[in-house]
């Protein structure tokens, strides 16, 4: 009878060993993406939030000015966690970092990203028989004013009849203006 | 060796050129030097096709080449000449209803691929219409000089052009040195050594996509892409034609990169990949959008998709 508090004991070893390889695998992203793009010095946001009172009204803020919602008719703590500033809440209650917004996203707007997941909708870098490099909606997509932002065009191109026969000396020469371009997006 | 003598071994389609015009070897070889030293000219002008090189000869070729790159231009160049990969047949992919026409890719382009800067030289022509007016059938009509201060315009859209790697390439089959053809991954590629320039091709393609060096090619000497491929993008002749080639130096490598127009597509809106690879992305276009091609009436069959996502 000495036996069984071995068997036990092994019993809950395997148990938790179970238990930590599938919290482990939970938390690996499945999309592997750059760091979110968030303005310099803001994060992590429980520096200020920490012990902060939530207030959940609709209001306007004295802080945080620059964000002005302008996209479903919704609220703050739609989308961020109010007892958790550093990480965003799903509807269903589910807590997820930043690096996963995406699953935010995808709650409303479903088809889009099942392209994305595919690669179509947004874009991935890197291999294209290798390994992926995705980007997040927010990359390109600021989730408080969420319309793709105008860009400045690159130059158009020299009308050919102007540019047949041209002789130049090597100063003479352009630089490809792709190399002055600043896009956050790169 | 004289100057002009020494640039010409970079410039050999003249030599072959020279010989058509003259339509006797005799003549012709008047232009060439003779002598130990010119060594090098005669290599060049003896060069086998390329798909009836081997190996070895493969590489002597690009040896050469590296050197005469490396004393015309100053800069070392690597030249590869990876072959196709097995079980790979390319495709792209282009969502016009993303794409904003802010002609990033144009000069991602010209970047990599080693374009003539001066005369200028793009691989891509980013198409601009009207919401509502007739296009696929008249891309001649469209606009391709709109400097706006921000794109998207309001009620336009815009249609990048390039290569479409036709699976019925009409310019390989007016080729009358076979110096242009298509490769087993399906990518039509030309070889700058066997070009005599008489662009043939550039009035059999329905795309515009093929373009001619009038002047000698010129590029700050910084801004050379050192890693090229022998049928991509490794610097080429006055006098000779030459389009996009999906990156070949890029995409024919296992992993291989994307090409650079859509790595630096701010929108995503630029696809590519394996069409024989049924999880790929274009695969995923094709049985999810509803895809078109351009010009489909003409039996080119392109590989290059366009799509509305929207
Ligand atoms: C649609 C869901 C959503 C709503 C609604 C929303 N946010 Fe956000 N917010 C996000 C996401 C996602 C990010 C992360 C962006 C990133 O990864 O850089 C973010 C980032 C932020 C940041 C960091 C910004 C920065 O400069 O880096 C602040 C501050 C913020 N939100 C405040 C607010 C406030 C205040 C409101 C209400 C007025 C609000 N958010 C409403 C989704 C939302
Ligand atoms: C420098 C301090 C500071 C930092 C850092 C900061 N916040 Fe705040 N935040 C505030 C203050 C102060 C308020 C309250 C403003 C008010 O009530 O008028 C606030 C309000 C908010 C609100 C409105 C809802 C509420 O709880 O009142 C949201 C949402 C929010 N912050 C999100 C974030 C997120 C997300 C980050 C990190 C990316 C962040 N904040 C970083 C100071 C900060
Ligand atoms: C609670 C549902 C909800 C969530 C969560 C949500 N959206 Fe939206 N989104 C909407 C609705 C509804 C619209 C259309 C109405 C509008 O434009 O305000 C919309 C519109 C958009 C648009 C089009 C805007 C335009 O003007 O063309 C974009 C882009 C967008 N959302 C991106 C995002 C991103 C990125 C996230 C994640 C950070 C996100 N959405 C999260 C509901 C949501
Ligand atoms: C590489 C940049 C990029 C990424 C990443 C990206 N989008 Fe977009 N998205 C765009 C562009 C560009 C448009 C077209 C915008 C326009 O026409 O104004 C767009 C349009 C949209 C729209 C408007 C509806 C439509 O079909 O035009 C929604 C909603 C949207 N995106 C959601 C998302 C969501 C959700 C994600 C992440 C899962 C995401 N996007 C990721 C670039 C991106």
């Amino acid at each position: 009878m000495q036996k069984i508090p071995y068997v036990l004991y092994f019993a809950l070893f395997v148990f938790l060993l179970l238990f930590e390889v599938a919290k482990a695998k939970d938390d690996i992203p499945e999309f592997f993406v750059p760091p979110p793009p968030f303005s310099e010095g803001i994060f992590p946001c429980s520096g200020c939030h920490k012990g902060m009172e939530v207030n959940t009204n609709r209001r306007e803020l004295s802080y945080h000015e620059d964000i002005k919602l302008k996209h479903f008719d919704g609220w703050c703590l739609d989308c961020h966690n109010p007892n958790d500033r550093d990480k965003l809440r799903l509807a269903s209650g589910k807590v997820i970092p930043f690096t996963e917004s995406y699953y935010l996203c995808g709650q409303c707007h479903g088809d889009i990203f099942r392209d994305w997941k595919a690669g179509v909708h947004g874009k991935r870098t890197g291999m294209w028989n290798g390994k992926k490099e995705y980007r997040l909606c927010v990359h390109c997509h600021w989730p408080h004013q969420p319309r793709f932002r105008p860009l400045e065009p690159l130059p158009p191109p020299v009308n050919p009849e102007d540019n047949k026969y041209k002789k130049v000396t090597q100063d003479q020469i352009p630089l490809n203006p792709v190399n002055n371009i600043s896009d956050k997006l790169r | 060796m004289p100057k002009e003598i020494k640039n010409n071994i970079l410039q050999k389609p003249f030599s072959r050129r020279a010989l058509l015009k003259g339509g006797a070897l005799g003549l012709a070889s008047l232009a060439l030097p003779v002598g130990n030293a010119d060594a090098s000219v005669w290599e060049a002008f003896l060069q086998k096709h390329f798909k009836e090189m081997n190996d070895d000869e493969l590489q002597s070729v690009i040896k050469r080449m590296e050197k005469e790159y490396a004393e015309k231009y100053n800069v070392n160049f690597n030249i590869k000449s990876t072959k196709p990969l097995p079980g790979t047949l390319f495709g792209y992919g282009l969502d016009v209803s993303r794409c904003i026409g802010c002609r990033r890719c144009v000069y991602a382009c010209v970047k990599e691929n080693n374009q003539s800067m001066e005369p200028q030289i793009h691989w891509i022509t980013v198409l601009r219409f009207k919401k509502g007016e007739k296009w696929v059938s008249s891309l001649e009509e469209a606009e391709v000089y709109y400097a706006p201060p921000e794109v998207p315009e309001e009620g336009h859209f815009y249609m990048p052009v390039q290569c479409q790697q036709c699976e019925n390439p009409p310019c390989v089959k007016v080729c009358p040195t076979q110096a242009t053809w298509k490769e087993r991954d399906g990518i039509v590629v030309v070889d700058y050594n066997w070009c005599i320039g008489c662009r043939y091709c550039m009035a059999a393609c329905p795309y515009g996509a093929r373009h001619f060096n009038w002047g000698q090619p010129n590029r700050a000497k910084q801004e050379y892409n050192t890693e090229t491929h022998y049928l991509g993008n490794r610097p080429r002749y006055k006098g000779v034609v030459e389009k996009c080639t999906f990156c070949i130096q890029r995409t024919r490598e296992n992993p291989g990169r994307y090409p650079a127009c859509v790595e630096i597509c701010p929108v995503g809106a630029r696809k590519f990949g394996n069409l024989l690879d049924p999880d790929s992305e274009i695969r995923y276009c094709i049985e999810n959008k509803r895809v078109f091609r351009l010009k489909e009436d003409l039996n080119t069959s392109p590989k290059f998709y366009y799509f509305f996502a929207t």
